[in-house]
């Protein structure tokens, strides 16, 4: 089982991770559950009649507007890095909090590393499964290396130019 | 020059301390090769042939006599005492320790400079007008603009993992000196009808395999929407630009695929989404624009005595004038461009010498501003045509002073196989036969205005496709072949050369062109340059001319 870490005000910390990662051709378990955009069209509604916790885990060539409607109802939207070279989770993340105004938790997984975590908590990560082994505080250090950002995304971070105002 | 503040210095700062931590821990062996080249490369460093391969931004092309100079001390200090300025307006050390690299970038960071995002798909150095500032024909001064877009884009959270890397140019008069429409995103500085500033946009062009002219997606974009409406495209292509084949990945092949019209249509769902949120505020780009210290220029007569007396007197500074100056807003200045194209040299390459000498005369006699053109050469903008003389002199003793600029042996060359992994010729050696067979100035001010470009593979880092004349190296069992590529331009009346026939060994190049310039010299009607004739004619008689003895 990959580490959780989330973030929270700015504090990173291991945490206990209550979902169970369920792939399409498994049972589901009891319990709080991470399944694909696919099954959760499929059997969504009827799972979260269930009175558990429900995620979904985006590929990163699937579009966040499918889950729009229902991402209410949605406890974490885990977004995937199939390498940590294909970005287009940074886009999906921004959309998830800027747009679609989620709230809940979204997950970094797949190839997950400390030199991106800066980017991601700017783009509205909060809880990552690093794949290099970081620690909470090697995440801590990565976020903490910038003084100062160039433009506003969706951490809420003041950039220079509203710094320069001040 | 734009000038940093603290804000900016604390970046630099910030960026390079995290680069130290990445070198030390490669060094002590806790990083991999692997694991830390994507590191190394979002900081400039590529490992080429021979050695470590340090590129260096100069945002916009825009420097100051502090950071030449401190660019050729780096030379002389970490490197062989040269540098190559490149297409792109960079600088690039191609003899680098990568022990040094730390150390290097502090330097630079000292006098405002850095190498962030000289590669890696992200989004590069902007392009913009190397005239900025001086010359007429300007609507407004892009430098501003190229600005606000490198802080904007400076380690982008959601834009630095793009399919491919990403290129921006502004041109800001009707004469197109940066290629706009070769490159991601091409923006040409507008006024419309109620006198407000804006931009034309133009997004897909581009070069490598598969070139493009980028097709405009919008006509008019208020300038101050400027940045939401490049979030908007980035968005769409960071989400749909293909990652499965890195040769499909760039823009261009989105645009191309979808069409100008749905690709747009998409951009401006997004940018009506996006809002007004994204932009800078008034205030910041009214700093932006406050920060670049301005210029004041005398009130001088149009007409410098001096000036004349010298023209008439020397033939050389005569022909200096007629090649490489051309017309200043300001009346009695002029702007005055530096060749890197010496006969028989390396296009693009100066000393640490060169370099100093250059930062003096700036200093001197310009205002202390200093421009990287992307055709490789250097730009003193505001020089007093009193001064020019002694301007000129000092390039002559300092072998800066060749009168070629615009013309045959004015060559744009990429590394090629001398020094890039990935060449599949040499690219430097031909461009100095052809420079060496046209060294008669008067015989290459008689052709006139002729660009030919020279790559040494398919990635077109040389910009063989829009060259007039266009030399693609080839590999043919092992042998150096150049295919020619006729009728290309990156200016204003941008579009992509097309092969003229089989490809031809390293020793017949320099003679098919000079085939091809007899055709182009005794076809010519009044005022055509070789591109005109070429497209009034069409290639068969060039084509016959370079083929005539294979029949």
């Amino acid at each position: 089982m990959p580490t959780l870490i989330r973030c929270e005000n700015g504090a990173f910390a291991a945490a206990e991770d209550p979902f169970t990662r369920v792939a399409d051709d498994q049972e589901l378990p009891q319990g709080d559950v991470i399944i694909s955009l696919q099954r959760f069209l499929n059997d969504g509604e009827r799972l979260i009649g269930q009175h558990r916790a429900v995620g979904v885990v985006l590929k990163s060539s699937e579009e966040v507007a499918a889950l729009s409607i229902d991402l209410a109802k949605v406890a974490v939207v885990a977004l995937d890095f199939p390498a940590f070279r294909d970005g287009r989770a940074y886009t999906q993340a921004r959309l998830l909090r800027e747009r679609y105004g989620f709230e809940g938790e979204v997950r970094a997984v797949g190839d997950v590393l400390r030199e991106q975590v800066g980017f991601m908590l700017r783009c509205g990560f909060d809880a990552f499964e690093p794949a290099d082994g970081a620690s909470c505080e090697d995440l801590a250090m990565a976020a903490r290396r910038q003084r100062h950002v160039y433009q506003r995304a969706a951490d809420g971070r003041r950039p220079a130019f509203a710094e320069r105002e001040a | 020059m734009y000038r940093y503040d603290d804000i900016d210095r604390e970046f630099l700062a910030d960026r390079s301390a995290e680069f130290r931590d990445q070198v030390n821990r490669r060094l002590a062996g806790e990083l991999t090769e692997d694991q830390f080249k994507p590191l190394r490369l979002m900081n400039g460093l590529y490992l080429q042939l021979h050695a470590y391969m340090l590129r260096i931004a100069i945002p916009y092309g825009s420097m100051d006599s502090r950071q030449l100079r401190k660019l050729a001390w780096i030379a002389r200090k970490y490197d062989k005492g040269y540098g190559h300025f490149t297409t792109r307006t960079n600088l690039q050390f191609h003899w680098i320790k990568l022990a040094d690299t730390p150390d290097i970038l502090d330097h630079l960071a000292s006098v405002d400079m850095h190498a962030i995002q000289t590669s890696g798909n992200c989004i590069r150095n902007t392009t913009a007008d190397p005239y900025a500032g001086a010359t007429p024909e300007e609507v407004d001064d892009p430098r501003v603009w190229s600005e606000a877009i490198r802080q904007w884009s400076s380690l982008h959270p959601e834009f630095s993992y793009l399919p491919r890397k990403f290129k921006i140019a502004i041109t800001a008069a009707p004469k197109d000196r940066t290629a706009a429409r070769v490159h991601d995103i091409g923006l040409a500085i507008k006024r419309n009808r109620k006198g407000d500033l804006g931009f034309e946009v133009m997004v897909g062009g581009g070069l490598g395999a598969t070139p493009h002219v980028g097709p405009t997606i919008r006509e008019f974009l208020p300038a101050e929407q400027l940045l939401s409406y490049l979030e908007a495209i980035l968005r769409v292509y960071n989400r749909l630009g293909r990652r499965d084949n890195r040769t499909k990945a760039r823009i261009k092949i989105l645009v191309a695929s979808l069409g100008a019209e749905e690709f747009g249509r998409q951009v401006e769902a997004e940018w009506a989404a996006i809002g007004a949120g994204s932009d800078l505020p008034a205030g910041e780009m009214a700093r932006i624009r406050a920060a670049f210290a301005t210029k004041t220029f005398e009130t001088l007569p149009e007409r410098s005595e001096s000036f004349e007396v010298a023209k008439s007197a020397d033939p050389a500074f005569a022909r200096f004038v007629r090649n490489n100056v051309k017309a200043h807003r300001a009346p009695g200045y002029a702007i005055v461009e530096i060749s890197l194209k010496a006969i028989g040299e390396t296009p693009g390459d100066a000393s640490a010498d060169q370099m100093e000498v250059i930062a003096d005369l700036g200093e001197r006699y310009g205002q202390d501003d200093i421009r990287v053109t992307h055709e490789q050469n250097i730009v003193l903008p505001h020089v007093k045509l009193d001064d020019l003389p002694a301007v000129h002199a000092a390039l002559a003793k300092a072998g800066l002073a060749t009168p070629n600029i615009n013309l045959i042996s004015d060559i744009i060359a990429c590394p090629g196989l001398d020094y890039c992994a990935l060449a599949n010729a040499r690219a430097i050696p031909v461009a100095q036969h052809i420079a060496e067979r046209f060294a008669n100035q008067d015989r290459a001010e008689l052709i006139g205005e002729l660009k030919i470009k020279i790559s040494g593979c398919i990635n077109a880092c040389g910009h063989h496709h829009v060259g007039h004349i266009g030399i693609l190296g080839v590999d043919k069992k092992g042998e150096e072949f150049y295919q020619l590529t006729l009728g290309g331009s990156g200016a204003e009346d941008a579009s992509v050369g097309k092969v003229l026939g089989p490809a031809l060994p390293a020793n017949r190049v320099a003679e098919a062109i000079d085939a091809m310039v007899d055709v182009y010299l005794s076809q010519r009607q009044t005022g055509e340059r070789f591109l005109d004739t070429l497209r009034r004619t069409g290639p068969a008689p060039f084509k016959e001319a370079v083929y005539a003895d294979a029949h």
